[in-house]
């Protein structure tokens, strides 16, 4: 009864002091729902997607309005020229009617969104002047479940999350064991230098399990996000990846005698990620030639994962090629940490 | 030759020779030889930057020595390494231990690490803890977080206690809190190695001491022996407005050394009763006056003083 477990207690430290550190936990916690809340207000599904139309004053546009008004995809504002050609440039109205004798549009072909309105509000002039009736044309919505991109990002938050919370939370918790010499006063007793650095990884797991659940749930709840995939699968594949960015964590933190010093480190390995591993949009956008390096970072590896499981319902034997990237970070960096680790 | 599974328990508790380590262009620790017998108290006694801590951090193998050789209970820590810590307890200079874990939680911390020892329980009782065992280590005072330190190093049952300089920063009343914790160590039949930049702590707990500055030892021996080696245990302290060279102080009857501290001369004798009144009376033909007259026991401060010109404190 009275045999203590090293590994154990060196769990439990780490998660002592985590627990005790409020504002940590509010980073950890707080942080992704807010993130959360953001992008879906600002990706939330619209009723229905209007476009908005300016007329502008005084402009042979405003003898149009009553066919515009009429249009339900169209929400008209009447404008001076000046403000319209604003809201214009800061994107506010995606097209502007005016034109002293002749009916002009002016919109941004470059943006679809103007192109799109353009289209909508010629088609309402032209069916309030009753002319040739056009072909009726019936619009079908048709959506499939999972598509949005509240769907697609959700996984992508819960990715960039492993990887930030893993690894500011045990690089800055190193840090300061190291600054404050207390694992040089570790090291002063027979405590095997690997049961310290498993016990960072391993606590991570249990932070976890309080970290992505609120995610999961909060996403499905407020945005009806629904993992499609199995549960156990999504909890293997978050597992997998909060040990690997804790041992990249580690990894980070093996040297540097600062907390300055690793947020230097840390931030050089996580900014790449954070733009080039799909967290908010596809890393297939980046030219072929940067594919296989896009494609080996970790953080690629887990956003592909989750969102095999969460999105196209995959078992983890289809999502073998992207485990088996994430096991070999882990295993390397733990592996290299234990080697080059600084102890005073 | 040394029983494989036990560490031998004859010869000394550490033993090194020609130690030798330096840091860029400063040398920390020239040629240094000490050793350390089972069973008592050893104090390193020097002013700061003597080269005390690079000393005892070499001997708990958590620096590497330049040149030299270090053997702890006959053991090397190039070959034995993992089991020579499970034999010694380290208390380092400015340990700091986790803030938010409580005393209990950290001693429990500590135990795990080692084979065998002492239970938690005992631990706290030794360093008179146990009102305060659910406190996390941040609002403990700096006395009490000095003896949960030296609890944590007594965790293994440890064969040697590394100290240092265990009461900085403390008051009175915690430094002989902990002074008794030590004591009882060395009771048990514990070995510890200490440094201290105070005399008093030193003359308190070593049954030796070794007197460190600028990285080397200047002079070792028993505190009384040190004392002795000044020619008297007496120093007649005095200052006056007449300049005397050494030598008509030296020629008075029972002074044994003569140094200059500042304003003061300082007179060693073995009686002083048989010094003052000369002395007095010198000044008095001299034309001078006394501005000022003491005498103390001699301690180690003046055994630093003697050989360094310095005085221990005033680094």
């Amino acid at each position: 009864m009275s045999e203590l477990n090293p590994l154990r207690e060196l769990i439990l430290m780490r998660i002592r002091a985590f627990l005790r550190e409020p504002e940590a936990l509010f980073w950890t916690f707080g942080f992704p729902i807010i993130m959360a809340i953001g992008l879906g207000l600002a990706f939330r599904e619209k009723p229905a997607e209007t476009s908005p139309v300016a007329v502008e004053r005084g402009s042979v546009a405003e003898r149009y309005l009553p066919a515009l008004r009429r249009s339900p995809e169209i929400e008209v504002r009447i404008m001076d020229p000046a403000d319209a050609a604003t809201a214009l440039r800061k994107g506010d109205v995606a097209v502007v009617l005016g034109g002293r004798d002749t009916l002009a549009f002016r919109y941004d072909p470059g943006r679809a969104e103007s192109r799109v309105a353009r289209l909508l509000a010629d088609r309402a002039v032209q069916a309030g002047a009753g002319g040739t009736r056009p072909v009726a044309v019936r619009e079908r919505a048709e959506r499939q479940p999972g598509s949005r991109y509240i769907d697609w990002v959700i996984p992508g938050i819960i990715g960039l999350n492993l990887m930030s919370t893993g690894m500011w939370g045990i690089g800055f918790g190193v840090v300061q064991m190291r600054q404050k010499k207390q694992l040089k006063r570790l090291i002063s007793t027979p405590m095997r230098r690997r049961d310290y650095l498993l016990s960072q990884i391993l606590a991570r797991l249990a932070f976890v399990v309080l970290e992505v659940p609120p995610i999961v749930l909060f996403a499905w709840l407020a945005f009806g996000v629904r993992v499609s995939g199995a549960l156990l699968s999504l909890a293997v594949v978050v597992l997998l990846g909060t040990m690997t960015f804790a041992g990249l964590g580690l990894l980070a933190a093996s040297r540097a005698r600062t907390i300055e010093g690793a947020s230097g480190i840390l931030n050089l390995v996580m900014l790449p990620m954070f733009v080039l591993s799909g967290v908010f949009f596809p890393s297939s956008r980046y030219p072929d030639v940067m594919q296989p390096f896009v494609k080996a970072l970790p953080l690629t590896a887990l956003n592909g994962a989750l969102r095999g499981v969460y999105n196209d319902g995959l078992p983890l034997y289809a999502l073998g090629g992207s485990l088996a990237i994430l096991a070999a970070w882990m295993v390397l960096s733990f592996l290299l940490a234990l080697r080059i680790f600084r102890w005073q | 030759m040394a029983d494989s599974d036990s560490t031998r328990t004859d010869g000394p508790a550490i033993r090194c020779r020609a130690l030798h380590k330096r840091f860029g262009d400063t040398v920390a620790v020239r040629a240094l030889d000490l050793e350390v017998r089972r069973g008592e108290c050893f104090g390193l006694l020097g002013p700061n930057g003597a080269g005390k801590t690079t000393t005892i951090e070499i001997l708990e193998g958590l620096q590497e020595a330049d040149g030299g050789e270090v053997e702890v209970l006959g053991l090397t820590w190039r070959r034995d390494g993992d089991r020579l810590r499970a034999r010694l307890g380290v208390q380092l200079q400015e340990t700091e231990l986790a803030d938010r874990l409580t005393v209990e939680e950290t001693l429990r911390l500590f135990r795990s690490f080692y084979p065998r020892g002492r239970t938690v329980e005992s631990l706290i009782d030794v360093v008179q803890l146990e009102e305060k065992r659910d406190t996390h280590v941040r609002d403990l005072s700096g006395g009490q977080r000095q003896r949960l330190s030296v609890a944590c190093a007594l965790a293994g049952d440890p064969d040697i206690l590394f100290l240092d300089e265990p009461t900085t920063g403390l008051d009175p009343q915690s430094r002989r809190q902990l002074w008794d914790v030590v004591e009882e160590f060395k009771a048990a039949g514990g070995t510890v190695l200490l440094t201290t930049h105070f005399m008093d702590e030193a003359e308190k707990l070593s049954d030796r001491i070794a007197i460190l500055d600028h990285g080397e030892i200047l002079v070792q021996g028993t505190p009384l022996e040190l004392i002795r080696s000044l020619g008297g245990e007496h120093v007649i302290e005095f200052a006056s407005n007449i300049e005397f060279p050494d030598d008509v102080l030296h020629a008075l009857p029972a002074v044994t050394e003569v140094r200059t501290r500042g304003e003061s001369r300082l007179l060693t004798t073995g009686e002083p009763h048989r010094v003052i009144p000369p002395l007095l009376e010198l000044i008095e033909r001299g034309g001078g006056a006394l501005t000022a007259l003491n005498t103390h026991h001699a301690t180690l401060d003046d055994v630093f003083l003697a050989r360094t010109g310095r005085a221990l404190r005033d680094e």
